[in-house]
């Protein structure tokens, strides 16, 4: 995503609707084995019964099975994941005596296994949706300032630079938020203690720290190179006579920006948002390093705590049982699902306008 | 007589003198400079907060006073233009800060182990007392691992691009490539547990006497998953970009259409599909939640993927940073240093790459 090379391209040399085109018409008109005559039941083309006859097995069709059965390999893994994650979860959640979507503590290891979804589902929720808050507004500033604003020469190094920073590994910045970060974070969380306690958000008496906050800035900070890279994409995908007409028309820059570039990237950055919302759900590490680790269900956003499936996942599958590997592998389902619906949702944008489609990757 | 050759006394018809007027830069600059003055004088003299409240609210300020002093000597919509470009360059600056932030301490901290022994020696009999130790065992395992995904998620991707570009026609290759894009999506976590499910919990017991083990090959069949759609995408946009005049080219000549994608579309387009295949590998490499569940981890060393527990740089630093030995964050931050410089030597190579490569 975003590190695809070179895709704008794409509409102009040789597009996917003149190959085709092209391939097929040659291919038939000229190819003594007509590439579309699979059981070989139409004569060959071009010149009475000078040519050889098709072979039972040609490497045409041979390579043509070889291809589709790789293509068809994408479905047969996706079909694979629901099924072998379905019956492994399964077993767990007949053994659970507590309701698994409501019950909102995970002891699955015990002799009665008990365990939910309910306050994992809620953090995984809140701490993504909360960074996508904080990074979108950001991304969509720094892709406007380099599609619209910066200098090309300065433009071009610092979106390899963003580009580069959506490479880094999640663990690194996971360390980062614990070891660096985490201490202004905290200053942070006192000093919204101090003053606005009376928000509910920013109550507690501690201890701060290893909150939801830090969870979900970090989530932000790892979230807005995505973004960012995505959107600039999109940006720079206006065409030059929107914008030289709403210029013509008197609009200052920010008013060309808000009628022609905008609107026209709408869709593209909301498949942005949406790819960017998929990556932080089903953030593992990050969070597993910066949450507290707390199974309750609680919009304060200060107060040591905050977990999510996928933290949950990596923390206690160590010391799990059979039991506890079920209960983790249903939490997992629970979390493909939910990438599933927030990507399937994603794609569908991007497919409604075909310019975005070979972009926005 | 037309209207511009009718001379107003007094006015000259220039570019210059047409302009509307602007803010003066000094002005701008003054707005600055007592908006953080105030913002000081009222943090310091109420005592609520620090430097950092300082900034912030000067910020403020300053974008209330720009705006109320440019709406009176440019209009309100010249103001608003003014306001959402200092908005855009600030969002700049502040992302700047962490991710400047970040890189710092990588390399600050990351210096601190930086040595032979480091990458000479592993984990196995070093106690939480030792200050030595290193990731060799950990870089073996990434690049056994990574390197047996790429063996079989390449040829499976660009087979699988093949078919989409060149044979894929109808409901069923719409399908894949929809199936694609969402696989792109697919959390690093539900591939590891795809592979536990089916690998280490199904499979692997019939080789091992009934019981389930962990191995670096279960790892590389995770990373496999993952890297899959992205070299799928990759190859398929590369594919798009071969002109269709040089595949009309070889079928004039005769050739089949399966040999002419073999000698001319796919040489034609190698530059950038190796680009894609790097890039997938520099995201996989990175990866530390599949590792974690199918691998296990290990402190010694082990050259056999097929079979025992391996590590892996990202699961390396991960285990250090839940660590309780005093030495082991300076181990944690090396590894990491190490982590991202191989990922970034991949995607600068990559994208040096795709600058060279023809067809984009």
């Amino acid at each position: 995503m975003g590190d695809y090379p070179s895709r704008s391209a794409s509409t102009r040399a040789g597009g996917s609707s003149v190959t085709a085109r092209h391939a097929r018409s040659a291919g038939s008109g000229v190819s003594p084995i007509p590439p579309d005559d699979l059981d070989g039941s139409r004569p060959p083309l071009g010149g009475g019964g000078a040519l050889p006859r098709k072979a039972r097995f040609s490497m045409e069709a041979g390579f043509r099975g070889l291809t589709t059965a790789a293509g068809a390999m994408v479905l047969v893994i996706i079909v694979a994941i629901a099924v072998f994650l379905v019956s492994k979860a399964v077993p767990a959640l007949q053994a659970n005596t507590e309701n698994f979507l409501t019950y909102k503590a995970w002891f699955p290891n015990d002799a009665e296994p008990k365990f939910g979804i309910a306050a994992l589902a809620f953090g995984t929720v809140l701490t993504s949706v909360l960074a996508l808050i904080v990074a979108v507004p950001i991304a969509l500033g720094i892709a406007l300032f380099l599609s619209h604003y910066a200098p090309r020469r300065l433009a071009n190094p610092l979106g390899f630079v963003i580009d580069l920073l959506a490479a880094v590994p999640s663990v690194v910045f996971g360390l980062w938020g614990r070891d660096v970060f985490r201490e202004p974070v905290q200053d942070l969380s006192v000093w919204l203690n101090k003053y606005f306690s009376w928000l509910p958000i920013f109550g507690g008496d501690g201890p701060f720290g290893r909150s939801i906050m830090l969870g979900s800035l970090v989530l932000a900070i790892m979230v807005l190179p995505i973004v960012t890279s995505l959107s600039r994409e999109v940006f720079q995908q206006t065409p030059l006579m929107n914008e030289e007409a709403a210029l013509a028309l008197g609009a200052t820059k920010w008013e060309m920006i808000r009628t022609a570039v905008v609107p026209y990237g709408k869709p593209g950055v909301i498949a942005a948002v949406m790819l960017g919302l998929g990556r932080a759900l089903g953030e593992t590490i990050a969070l597993a390093l910066t949450l507290g680790i707390v199974f309750n269900i609680s919009f304060n956003l200060i107060q040591s705590g905050g977990n999510s499936i996928a933290a949950n996942i990596a923390n206690t599958f160590g010391e799990a049982n059979a039991t506890g590997r079920g209960a983790l592998i249903a939490s997992g389902l629970v979390l493909f699902a939910i990438t599933l619906v927030v990507n399937m949702a994603a794609r569908a944008i991007i497919y409604r306008r075909r310019e975005f489609r070979d972009s926005a990757a | 007589m037309s209207l511009l050759e009718q001379e107003v006394p007094g006015v000259v018809m220039t570019p210059d003198h047409i302009r509307s007027k602007k803010l003066p830069w000094p002005v701008d600059l003054g707005i600055a400079v007592v908006a953080l003055a105030v913002s000081a004088a009222v943090v310091y003299g109420l005592g609520i907060g620090n430097w950092v409240l300082v900034v912030v609210l000067g910020v403020a300020f300053y974008l209330a006073g720009m705006f109320a002093a440019a709406s009176r000597v440019e209009g309100r919509r010249s103001a608003r233009n003014r306001l959402w470009k200092t908005l855009i360059y600030g969002a700049c600056l502040l992302a700047i800060l962490p991710l400047a932030s970040v890189v710092w301490t990588l390399v600050s901290k990351g210096a601190a182990r930086l040595d032979g022994d480091f990458f000479g020696s592993s984990m196995n009999n070093i106690g939480a007392r030792d200050a030595n130790g290193g990731a060799y065992h950990a870089i073996v395992g990434t690049l056994q691992q990574v390197g047996i995904a790429t063996l079989m998620a390449v040829p499976l991707g660009v087979l699988g691009a093949i078919y989409l570009v060149e044979y894929g026609r109808g409901k069923f290759a719409l399908t894949v490539r929809f199936f694609v894009d969402v696989m792109t999506g697919i959390p690093s976590i539900v591939a590891g547990l795809f592979i536990l499910a089916f690998w280490v919990l199904i499979v692997s017991p019939w080789f091992n006497n009934g019981t389930p083990r962990f191995s670096g090959f279960a790892a590389s069949l995770a990373l496999t998953v993952l890297m899959l759609p992205t070299i799928v995408r990759s190859t398929e946009e590369m594919l798009r970009l071969v002109p269709g005049p040089l595949r009309e080219g070889a079928y004039a000549l005769g050739v089949p259409q399966w040999k002419t994608i073999l000698k001319v579309v796919l040489p034609t387009a190698l530059p950038g599909i190796v680009t894609g295949i790097m890039l997938a590998v520099a995201r996989a490499a990175g990866e530390t939640a599949p590792v974690l569940l199918v691998a296990g981890g290990a402190a010694a060393i082990n050259f056999d993927p097929f079979s025992g527990n391996q590590s892996s740089l990202a699961l390396f630093v991960y285990q250090q940073a839940g660590d309780a030995s005093r030495y082991a964050p300076d181990r944690a931050w090396t590894a990491a240093l190490t982590l991202v410089a191989l990922v970034l030597v991949l995607t600068i190579a990559a994208k040096l790459l795709a600058r060279r490569n023809r067809l984009s």
